[in-house]
């Protein structure tokens, strides 16, 4: 097991294009700062996060993922991130069963006006995870390479 | 196999500072496929555009890879940059490691190192990327302005110059907004009514300009160049075409006693009204919330009266659809509610009063004919005490509002002078926290307001007001430059209250689906280099709605968004979004999971004849995507439990190579 102090997880973060990933650009505008663990993926909306690519994460050795999308109500297609909150709902409470505890995923709302909140998520979720250290449940090793 | 170019940016030191750039191209030089690798000071400058033109041509790439600023920067730049070499423009793909990386990091080797991995997924997923055409739709040419402010009046009748037609949308009866009520505008001190007016009367008699005051938008569907729209034109009870706005009914109804919304309830009106004489259109409008003859089907006084036979109590609402290219949003503002305020005892004092109802209080056209008189007793006051930053500026939580409104220190600094030229006998007093007055001949205008006018500016804030028995206001503040309590002996205080968005504008921003901050102001595509326009694709923005404005900023920003919409009404084919969910008819059952979910009934299905291996043929039944109804935001892809739904530039297989590239490190 690795050191709490020095691991690093690894975090995948889906964004939806007009709300979050335009809040973690204003993040960035704004010089908040949040782990390097977390790497982005922009995504048109958060109804396009199939709950594979989500599963492929800890199959490929994530140990936290997160999907942010625009608050319930705003939604750019209007009504993509309840579609989202319902899916990811369900797989949650299934990878919670197979063992990837509930803390590892999370679905959050940051507008893009909310460029701290974005920071703020990040630093919350990413020590949360570091402190549940490496995710060994779904890994498959053969793609380790 | 793709032959993929690299080019990593430094943005000056935006990027080189946190990120070792070359360490970056040298690392992405060796991902598979890479044929090129290199990085540049400014690539978004034209020779940096000009270095990926050579590399693509002499290198004969087939994808390219930039590592830069986010992609909502300047994607369209690179791909434009890259579509001149008749490579597809969609063959680019751009990994932010400015806004998402250098900025927010400061360890130089992590920044380095994500940077990297953000390069290898860009690399992974340009692999899979494959050309995209984007398709055209028509531009239906007209716009829809909602509301008819001073800023929705100025984008119609810039519109309809150009030749465009256009509707306003107004919920009250008449159009003229906010400045309707206002008396004199600073800082020339000219007469709103005389400026605003004869925009109001343009309006009406413009042919391009359609008004529907009185209604509000209902339903909003469909995409830019092609909006659907639903406006609810509310029964004003009055036969429109018939009503010759004489006036005579207002005289004769009955029903007396009803706060007059247009002097904020200073004085009252009837049941039927015509909230000012300049109204557009001047036509009366039944209140069913106070009419007997509505309420009770007794009186029918106005109907009787009514010469032109105006008067129809059967009248419902009714409900217009009309086809719009694109929408402005011109919602404006309100100053919020006093009632939360009782250290200044605005609930407890009539003569307590706000910014706007002083406003009404000296305009010719107000209740008391523009003559100065306390509303509790009706005399002339002697002391007057303004309060600036109400609720403004205001960093307790639930109380106010954290921004500065804007206008307040102006208009402020006009009610002083305006009540010293007229009653030199008042002392007039100003508190302020700071008085802001940038703007042409602002500064100059509050100075006057000091130095000529004699009005005490006091640097402090009023902490309480106390309504005494005889009839005067104590107000107790403190003046912090000379670092003492005052107790002034008010006959008047004036509150200028902050101002807030419309309430109307949030739910006009989820019909819309256009962003709005935490302040409900409605959020513009850039603060710098998109000011008018809303991230929504074909949805403005005019006015208040966008940030506290006065009325010169408002103008001009009207006058902004119209040349945007006349910008986007002139083309008669709009490029649509190529990144539309497509359908493999192969893979498809035929089950209309895609079909539900879609919420904009992209998907149809049809009958479509298949060959089979075994030589025979059969007819399935099998999705289609309508591609300029699709706008790719990929609810389908995910509900499809065949897999035969995919979304193009983001499709599974892309997205998952994302995925492996960053979990793989």
């Amino acid at each position: 097991m690795q050191d709490v102090k020095t691991f690093r997880p690894k975090i995948v973060a889906f964004c939806c294009n007009w709300c979050s990933y335009a809040g973690a650009d204003l993040a960035g505008t704004n010089r908040l700062n949040y782990p390097a663990d977390v790497k982005i993926i922009r995504v048109p909306c958060s109804c396009r996060v199939n709950p594979m690519f989500i599963l492929r994460a800890f199959q490929r050795g994530a140990d936290g993922v997160i999907l942010c999308g625009c608050h319930p109500g705003d939604c750019h297609y209007s009504t993509g991130n309840y579609y989202a909150r319902r899916r990811m709902t369900l797989l949650f409470s299934m990878l919670d069963y197979l063992g990837i505890e509930k803390e590892r995923t999370r679905v959050e709302w940051v507008s893009a006006a909310e460029g701290a909140k974005f920071a703020a998520t990040m630093n919350e979720f990413v020590e949360t995870v570091r402190q549940l250290g490496p995710n060994k449940r779904l890994e498959d090793l053969r793609c380790k390479k | 196999m793709q032959r993929i170019g690299v080019f990593v940016c430094w943005c000056g030191s935006n990027i080189a500072a946190t990120v070792d750039v070359s360490a970056v191209s040298e690392a992405l030089s060796h991902e598979p496929g890479v044929v090129f690798s290199t990085n540049y000071q400014y690539m978004c400058s034209e020779a940096g555009q000009n270095l990926i033109k050579d590399a693509v041509r002499e290198h004969k790439l087939t994808g390219v890879v930039i590592c830069s600023c986010s992609p909502r920067m300047h994607e369209m730049t690179f791909r434009k940059a890259v579509a001149s070499t008749g490579l597809n423009p969609y063959m680019v793909e751009i990994a932010n490691i400015r806004e998402q990386c250098s900025w927010i990091h400061k360890d130089k080797a992590a920044a380095t190192e994500k940077a990297i991995i953000l390069g290898r997924a860009a690399i992974a997923k340009v692999h899979l990327n494959a050309p995209l055409t984007a398709g055209q739709s028509p531009v239906t040419k007209r716009a829809l302005v909602i509301g008819g402010g001073i800023a929705g009046i100025q984008t119609a009748l810039d519109i309809a110059d150009a030749g465009f037609e256009v509707d306003i949308v107004e919920k009250q009866p008449t159009i003229g907004g906010k400045m309707t009520q206002i008396d004199k505008t600073f800082p020339t001190l000219d007469c709103a009514a005389c400026i605003l007016t004869p925009k109001m009367v343009d309006c009406a008699q413009n042919e391009k300009i359609n008004i529907f005051a009185y209604s509000e938008v209902e339903e909003v569907k469909g995409f830019v160049g092609n909006f659907h729209v639903k406006i609810n034109k509310k029964a004003r009870y009055v036969d429109t075409t018939k009503c010759t706005g004489c006036g005579e009914c207002t005289e004769k109804c009955p029903m007396k006693k009803i706060p007059n919304e247009f002097n904020l309830g200073l004085d009252n009106r009837r049941a039927i009204y015509i909230p000012f004489a300049q109204a557009v259109p001047k036509v009366a409008t039944i209140d069913p919330d106070h009419c007997n003859m509505l309420k009770n089907g007794k009186c029918g006084l106005c109907a009787k009266v009514c010469s032109a036979g105006a008067i129809d109590y059967k009248q419902k609402d009714e409900t217009i659809e009309r086809e719009y290219g694109a929408i402005v949003v011109a919602t404006g503002y309100n100053p919020i509610k006093l009632d939360q305020y009782d250290e200044f005892a605005y609930s407890q004092s009539p003569d307590v009063v706000s910014s706007l109802e002083f406003e009404r209080l000296t305009n010719a056209a107000g209740p008391t004919g523009g003559t100065l008189l306390r509303p509790s007793d009706g005399k002339h006051p002697h002391t007057l005490v303004f309060v600036q930053c109400v609720g403004s500026r205001c960093s307790q939580e639930g109380k106010g509002k954290s921004y500065c409104s804007k206008i307040c220190c102006m208009y402020t600094a006009k009610h002083a002078m305006l009540t010293r030229e007229k009653y030199p006998d008042t002392e007039v007093y100003v508190f302020y926290i700071d008085v802001r007055s940038p703007g042409k001949n602002y500064d100059e205008f509050y100075r006057r307001a000091v130095e000529d006018y004699g009005v005490h500016y006091v640097k402090g804030m009023v902490g309480k007001v106390t309504p005494r028995s005889d009839g005067k206001l104590m107000v107790q503040a403190s003046d912090l430059l000379a670092g003492e309590q005052m107790h002034i002996e008010a006959d008047m205080v004036v509150l200028a209250a902050a101002i807030e968005p419309d309430k109307s504008a949030r739910p006009l921003a989820t019909m819309l689906t256009a962003s709005m901050d935490t302040n409900d102001f409605f959020t513009e595509a850039h603060a710098k280099l998109r000011p008018v326009e809303s991230p929504t694709a074909g949805i403005f923005l005019s006015g208040a709605c966008q940030g506290p404005k006065d009325i010169p900023d408002t103008v001009a920003q009207a006058g902004a968004a119209a040349s945007k919409v006349i910008g986007l009404l002139c083309k008669d084919q709009l490029t649509c979004n190529p990144c539309v969910a497509h359908a493999d008819q192969l893979m498809c059952n035929g089950c209309s999971s895609c079909e539900k979910v879609c919420p904009y009934g992209a998907i149809t299905y049809e009958d479509k004849e298949f060959r089979m291996p075994d030589r025979t043929t059969a007819i399935r039944r099998v999705a289609s995507v309508n591609e300029a109804v699709c706008q790719g935001c990929g609810a389908c892809t995910v509900a499809c439990p065949s897999g035969a739904m995919d979304l193009k530039g983001f499709s599974n297989s892309q997205i998952m190579a994302e995925v492996d590239a960053i979990c793989k490190m």
